[in-house]
C-alpha cells in the first residue's frame, strides 16, 4: 500500500437543508447551510480530527460524506470514485468500505436486538456471511474490543455506557472497513471510561490499518487522537493543519479562541494563561453573516474586508490551510 | 477567612424497588467565606447529591437524608424546618443548575423569573424588582438589558440563558452559590465566557462558591479547594494546586491521567481506568474504588480507609502512600 495515498477527497461539499413555509403547498423560503463549501482529502491510515462548537456542522459534514445524507453540492472521492454520483446498489457496496460509530450508545442500539444480532446484522446485510460462521465472527469481534464473546445474547440495557460503545464499534469493525466516521464516540462516556475507548480506537487503528473522521467538540481530544486538525466553524473550515502546529502555529483567531478556551488541568498552567473570551453567540446558519462567517465576534476584524469578501481557504505551505484575510 | 459552612458525616440514601442506594455516605468538609470549592467526580459518585442534601432539594420519597449535619452561619441545615430553609435557599444560598433549558420556565417573561425571589425574600414591589433585575442583568453582562427583560426563555441562547441563571442566584446576595455542572451543556468558548464571568463577580461580591464538575481542567483554573469524590466518598481533598501537583489517592492519579491535555508535547498514549464504578446498591466491602485500582492491596478489599491528613490541607482516603512512602 503506498504511503501517502489520498484515501478520501471532500470538494466543495454543501449540505444545505430547505426552510419551508406552507401546509399544503411548501414553499422554498430558505436553507440551513449546515455545511457549506468545504474542501479536504484524508489519506490512507490517517486520523483527520474535525473539530467545532455545536451547529458548526461537523456531524452534517460525517454523514454527507457517508450519502447519509445526499450533498446539495460538491463532491467526495472515495477511492477514486465520485460517491456522489453513485446510487442503488452501487453506493451500497461502497458502503462496506466505510461505517460509522455514534454519539450516544444508548440511542444508537437497538434495545429489542440482542448483541449478536446488532453486531451481525452488517454482515447479513451485506451478504458476507450467515449461520454459524456468522456467529463465530460476532463473538471474535465481541473479543477485539475488549468484550466478552459470551455476551452474545445479551441486550444492550445489560451493558453500561462504555461497554455499549464497544458495541457499537464492534459493528462498525464487522464489515471489515477501510474507513470509519466516529461521530463523537466518548462525548457521552464519563472521563475514567474515555480513555478506555480512545485507546481502542488507537488500537484498532494500527491493527486494521484503519482511517478515521474524528468528530468532537473536545479540542484536548481530538488533538491527541488526530494526526491532523480541521476546525469548523458556522459550516466552514476555518484552519486545517497538522497536531502539532494547531497548538504552536494556530493562525485563525477562531481557533485561538478555541484553543485559549480550553481548560488545562494544571492551575499553574492556568494562573498564567491569557484566555481570548468571545463576545455574543454563533450566528444562525439559516441567515449567515456576509463575507468571513466568523467576522461578527472576531476582534481583528478589517472594517469593509471581512465583512463584505469571504476569505479564501488558502494553502500557505507545510500542510496548513486558514481561511483569514489577516493570514497572508 | 471564617468557616461559612461545616458538613460532618451528611449521608444520604435513596430507598428504590432494586435496594437502598448509597448515594452520599457519610462525608465531611469545610468550606470557608469567599472560598471557591469544586467537587470533582464522575456520573453517580454523589456529588449533585451532597449539594442537593444541603438545600435540602433531595425528593423524598425515594431520598433520605439520613445522618449527618451541615452548619451554616451557626445553624444546621438539615434540621431546619421547612419554613426556615425555604428562608435560606435562593436567598443566602442560592444554586444554579447544569441545563440552563430546562431550568427555566418557558412561559413566564425573564422579568417575571428573577423578580420573584426579590419579591418573595427581599420584599421589593414590582417596580423596585424590575429594576434590580435590569441591574442584574447589566451586571451578568446581557447586551441591552433594559429591552431584553421582558423576553421569554426561548429568545435566548444557552449561555445567555445561563447568565439569567446566575443573575437569579445572585439577587439576593447569596453568601454562598452553588454550581452544579454549570457549564456542561455549553460550548467551550461559551463555558469560558460563564467561568470568566463568575470568577469576576465574585471579586465584586466576595461571595463562597461550590462548583460541581466532572472537568479537572474547569476546577484547576477556577477553584481554591478541591473534593474528590467517588462511589458517594470524598476520597481526597487537598489545595488546588497540591491536588494537581502532588495527587495521593489512585483515583485522583486515574483520572488525570486518563485525560489528554491539550498543551501535550507529543502523542503519549493515555492510561485509562480499567472496569467501571461499583454499584451502589450493592457495594463492596472494603474500599469502593480497590476493585480497578492499581495499586490495590488486601487489606483495601476488607476495610474501606477514612480520610486522613497526610499534608498541610491536604487529606486522602487511601491505605496505600503511592508515592512510595510506608503508612
Amino acid at each position: 500500500m503506498p504511503e501517502n495515498e489520498i484515501l478520501l477527497e471532500v470538494k466543495n461539499l454543501k449540505m444545505w437543508f430547505p426552510i419551508t413555509q406552507g401546509i399544503i403547498f411548501q414553499r422554498h423560503i430558505g436553507d440551513i447551510k449546515a455545511v457549506d463549501g468545504i474542501s479536504f482529502y484524508i489519506r490512507r491510515g490517517e486520523t483527520l480530527g474535525l473539530v467545532g462548537e455545536s451547529g458548526c456542522g461537523k456531524s452534517t459534514t460525517g454523514r454527507a460524506i457517508l450519502q447519509l445524507y445526499r450533498p446539495t453540492a460538491g463532491d467526495v472521492y472515495f477511492e477514486g470514485k465520485n460517491l456522489c454520483k453513485l446510487k442503488g446498489e452501487e453506493l451500497r457496496r461502497m458502503r462496506r468500505k466505510m461505517q460509522m460509530i455514534f454519539q450516544d450508545p444508548y440511542a444508537s442500539l437497538n434495545p429489542r436486538m440482542t448483541v449478536g444480532d446488532i453486531i451481525g446484522e452488517p454482515l447479513e446485510v451485506h451478504n458476507i456471511m450467515k449461520g454459524k460462521e456468522l456467529r463465530e465472527r460476532v463473538m471474535e469481534l465481541l473479543e477485539i474490543v475488549g468484550l466478552n464473546r459470551y455476551f452474545i445474547n445479551r441486550y444492550p440495557h445489560e451493558f453500561s455506557g462504555g461497554q455499549r460503545q464497544r458495541i457499537g464499534v464492534a459493528r462498525a469493525l464487522a464489515v471489515q472497513p477501510d474507513f470509519i466516521v466516529c461521530d463523537e464516540p466518548i462525548s457521552a462516556l464519563d472521563v475514567s471510561i474515555q480513555a478506555q475507548i480512545i485507546n481502542l480506537l488507537e488500537e484498532l487503528q494500527a491493527k486494521f490499518h484503519l482511517t478515521y473522521l474524528f468528530i468532537a467538540h473536545d479540542l484536548s481530544v481530538v488533538r491527541h487522537i488526530s494526526d491532523r486538525v480541521a476546525v469548523m466553524y458556522l459550516g466552514k473550515i476555518v484552519e486545517l493543519t497538522t497536531r502539532d502546529k494547531l497548538y504552536s502555529d494556530a493562525r485563525h483567531p477562531y481557533t485561538q479562541a478555541l484553543l485559549s478556551a480550553v481548560p488545562i488541568p494544571d492551575p499553574v498552567v492556568e494562573e498564567k494563561r491569557k484566555r481570548i473570551i468571545l463576545v455574543g453567540d454563533v450566528p444562525s446558519p439559516a441567515n449567515p453573516p456576509k463575507g468571513c462567517h466568523f467576522h461578527t465576534r472576531c476582534a481583528l476584524k478589517i472594517e469593509g474586508t471581512c465583512d463584505v469578501v469571504e476569505p479564501e481557504f488558502k494553502d500557505i505551505g507545510g500542510e496548513h490551510w486558514v481561511a483569514c484575510h489577516r493570514v497572508a | 477567612m471564617g468557616t461559612l459552612l461545616q458538613v460532618k458525616g451528611l449521608k444520604t440514601q435513596f430507598f428504590t424497588q432494586d435496594g437502598v442506594v448509597n448515594a452520599v455516605n457519610g462525608i465531611d468538609f469545610d468550606l470557608n467565606e469567599g472560598e471557591t470549592l469544586g467537587i470533582v467526580g464522575e456520573s453517580g459518585c454523589g456529588k449533585s447529591v451532597s449539594v442537593l442534601s444541603l438545600m435540602r432539594l433531595i425528593p423524598s420519597p425515594p431520598g433520605r437524608i439520613v445522618g449527618g449535619e451541615a452548619w451554616f452561619q451557626g445553624r444546621d441545615l438539615l434540621k431546619m424546618s421547612e419554613e426556615e430553609i425555604r428562608s435560606v435557599r435562593g436567598n443566602k444560598i442560592a444554586m444554579i443548575f447544569q441545563d440552563p433549558m430546562t431550568s427555566l420556565n418557558p412561559v413566564l417573561t425573564i422579568n417575571q423569573q428573577v423578580s420573584e425571589a426579590l419579591e418573595l425574600h427581599l420584599g421589593m414591589d414590582k417596580r423596585q424588582a424590575r429594576k434590580r433585575t435590569i441591574e442584574l442583568l447589566e451586571m451578568v453582562r446581557i447586551p441591552d438589558a433594559a429591552n431584553r427583560v421582558d423576553d421569554y426563555p426561548h429568545q435566548f441562547s444557552g449561555g445567555m440563558r445561563q447568565r439569567v441563571m446566575i443573575a437569579m442566584g445572585l439577587s439576593c446576595n447569596p453568601q454562598l452559590l452553588i454550581a452544579d455542572e454549570p457549564t456542561t451543556a455549553l460550548d467551550v468558548t461559551i463555558q469560558a465566557q460563564i467561568i470568566d464571568l463568575v470568577k469576576q463577580l465574585k471579586k465584586e461580591i466576595g461571595m463562597a462558591v461550590i462548583w460541581i464538575t466532572h472537568d479537572l481542567g474547569v476546577v484547576a483554573g477556577l477553584a481554591d479547594r478541591v473534593n474528590v469524590m467517588y462511589a458517594g466518598y470524598i476520597v481526597e481533598s487537598a489545595d488546588v494546586k497540591d491536588m494537581y501537583a502532588d495527587p495521593r489517592h489512585p483515583y485522583t492519579l486515574g483520572l488525570l491521567g486518563s485525560i489528554p491535555r491539550l498543551d501535550a508535547e507529543r502523542k503519549a498514549k493515555l492510561t485509562p481506568i480499567e472496569g467501571l464504578p461499583p454499584d451502589l446498591i450493592d457495594m463492596p466491602p472494603g474500599c469502593p474504588f480497590a476493585p480497578r485500582c492499581r495499586y490495590a492491596i488486601d487489606r483495601c478489599l476488607e476495610e474501606n480507609p477514612k480520610l486522613e491528613t497526610v499534608a498541610r490541607r491536604h487529606s486522602v482516603a487511601c491505605w496505600v502512600d503511592v508515592t512510595g512512602g510506608k503508612r
